[in-house]
């Protein structure tokens, strides 16, 4: 790997996007897949989302109420920080990179594979723009669903929360008290900005390294990896520059 | 008609295209032939844009493909139909859907009439019962005459096939062969070939050339295949034991 590559690989991207930032041909065919999009990569994504925070914030919780809470701090406690651990980092960026394994490797595997079985060379060849109609779709429809799962995400992990505290850890009424402690609306408003960021990352990358595929099945299996990675990595630097400049 | 003027193609290492000169009819079946590796796909590939020749001039009926701007490139693509080596089906997508897509994205026909349009195609290919299953539901065969019907549907004036019969029995080969030969003289399309199969050769080989490695090496038509004097392609067509023994035992007689 030279020092030059990663340029050369941001400069094909911005190619890319320039292609798929186009306006749409035929925009009933265009409104077919965002539909069919939004059902794929957000309504299949939503039982896996529910599943993942409802027991990590049930951990939260517990991990809170036994290492963090003591006799001499206030009541709280508990449910405040599991509050902020959720709203603020775990269902916007830890969520999305749980999505960037599943919906980025998806997507980089399908349009993988379509490069690689000639379906893509066949829209090109009737006059399609395929980056456009591929990539497009995808991009706006991960963005429409991802406030969709960041909220089941909240409200899944209150609901782990909770059923810890029925299970008899800590009292509901004081999971409460500590849930509503000095709400901050921004919060959830940050959330939703940092997983719109999020969102366009997985979608647009994940696309990208799918795109480009040259080769075979283990060309595909290589974009779907690296993909992931590369979505992974890019939402952790994301992350760290949103949370300074939204904070 | 189709016009190639000194279409020379390189990859970075290597030069696969070199210097081919030919004309391909309308209404006719045109073949390029030649060995595995040979250059076919690349010219192939070079003639419908999906790759930029490194020189040369392509004139669809004395429109220069190659240097028009991107705009009419996307226009004249919607005058050409393509079948890939693999088919290359959309396979999230019914054999209806499939023919249909080219419609549904260019035609500004109404719903009933693009189903009406695609069943026309589907039944033209004899494959109209099997229009609500999956490519992958469907035999090799039949997903290359699905693609048939899908390069037809928008009346094409320009049919690419890439190898059509590769993976293909000897007798579903004919009936794809015979399906290509009498859709271009219907629709009047100028039609280009690629294959090595001879039996395609001596079926509808209405012109033809020979390429060996990236070179034009000889042109002519069926009746004059057998009888050429061009090495390359006499080692090329009795490569076979078979047609080789045949040949032998004939000039014995
Ligand atoms: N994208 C590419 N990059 C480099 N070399 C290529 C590329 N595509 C094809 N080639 C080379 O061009 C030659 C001709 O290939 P091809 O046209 O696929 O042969 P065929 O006649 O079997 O269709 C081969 O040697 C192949 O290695
Ligand atoms: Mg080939």
């Amino acid at each position: 790997m030279t020092p030059l590559q990663p340029i050369q690989t941001f400069g094909r991207y911005i190619q890319l996007m320039g292609k798929v930032f186009s306006w749409p041909e035929r925009f009933r065919m265009y409104l077919k897949q965002y539909v069919k999009e939004m059902y794929q990569l957000g309504v299949d994504s939503i039982l896996i989302v529910l599943l993942i925070s409802f027991f990590i914030g049930a951990v939260i919780c517990i991990q809170m109420k036994v290492n963090i809470q003591s006799p001499w701090m206030p009541r709280f406690t508990t449910g405040y920080t599991t509050r902020e651990i959720l709203l603020l980092e775990f269902s916007s960026s830890i969520m999305c990179l749980i999505l960037a394994g599943k919906v980025g490797s998806n997507i980089a595997s399908e349009i993988g594979t379509m490069r690689v079985t000639q379906q893509i060379d066949a829209l090109e060849i009737m006059g399609v723009n395929s980056a456009s109609f591929l990539i497009l779709p995808k991009i706006a429809a991960l963005v429409t669903m991802i406030p969709v799962l960041v909220s089941f995400s909240i409200f899944a992990g209150l609901g782990g929360a909770y059923a810890i505290s029925y299970a008899g850890i800590l009292t509901p009424e004081d999971l409460t008290y500590g849930l509503q402690h000095g709400f901050n609306e921004w919060y959830v408003w940050m959330s939703f900005i940092k997983s719109f960021v999020f969102a366009y990352i997985i979608a647009s990358v994940s696309a990208f390294y799918g795109y480009t595929v040259e080769g075979g099945s283990v060309e595909v299996g290589k974009a779907s990896t690296d993909s992931v990675v590369h979505c992974s990595m890019l939402i952790l630097f994301a992350d760290i520059f949103l949370t300074q400049i939204l904070s | 008609m189709i016009e190639l003027h000194n279409i020379y193609k390189s990859f970075e290492d290597k030069d696969v295209l070199k210097d081919i000169n030919t004309t391909f009819q309308t209404g006719k079946t045109n073949l390029i032939i030649g060995q595995s590796g040979s250059g076919k796909t690349v010219l192939m590939k070079c003639i419908v844009g999906l790759l930029q020749p490194t020189s040369g001039e392509i004139l669809y009926d004395g429109r220069d493909f190659v240097r028009m701007s991107k705009k009419e490139r996307m226009l004249l693509r919607r005058e050409m139909g393509m079948i890939f080596q693999s088919a290359a089906l959309f396979d999230s997508m019914t054999v209806l859907e499939n023919v249909m897509f080219p419609l549904d994205m260019f035609s500004s026909m109404t719903l009933s009439e693009r189903k009406q349009r695609a069943c026309q195609c589907l039944d033209r290919v004899n494959l109209i019962e099997a229009q609500k299953k999956y490519p992958d539901e469907i035999s090799g065969g039949m997903q290359k005459r699905v693609a048939i019907a899908r390069a037809i549907a928008l009346n094409p004036k320009y049919l690419f096939c890439d190898e059509p019969n590769s993976g293909l029995d000897p007798k579903t080969s004919l009936v794809i062969d015979a399906l290509i030969h009498d859709i271009t003289q219907e629709y009047q399309m100028t039609t280009i070939i690629n294959t090595h199969d001879m039996n395609s050769v001596m079926g509808i080989g209405e012109s033809i050339i020979f390429i060996k490695e990236g070179r034009e090496e000889w042109v002519g038509d069926k009746t004059q295949v057998m009888t050429s004097t061009c090495q390359p392609l006499i080692d090329f067509i009795f490569a076979s034991d078979l047609l080789r023994k045949a040949r032998e035992a004939n000039l014995k007689i």
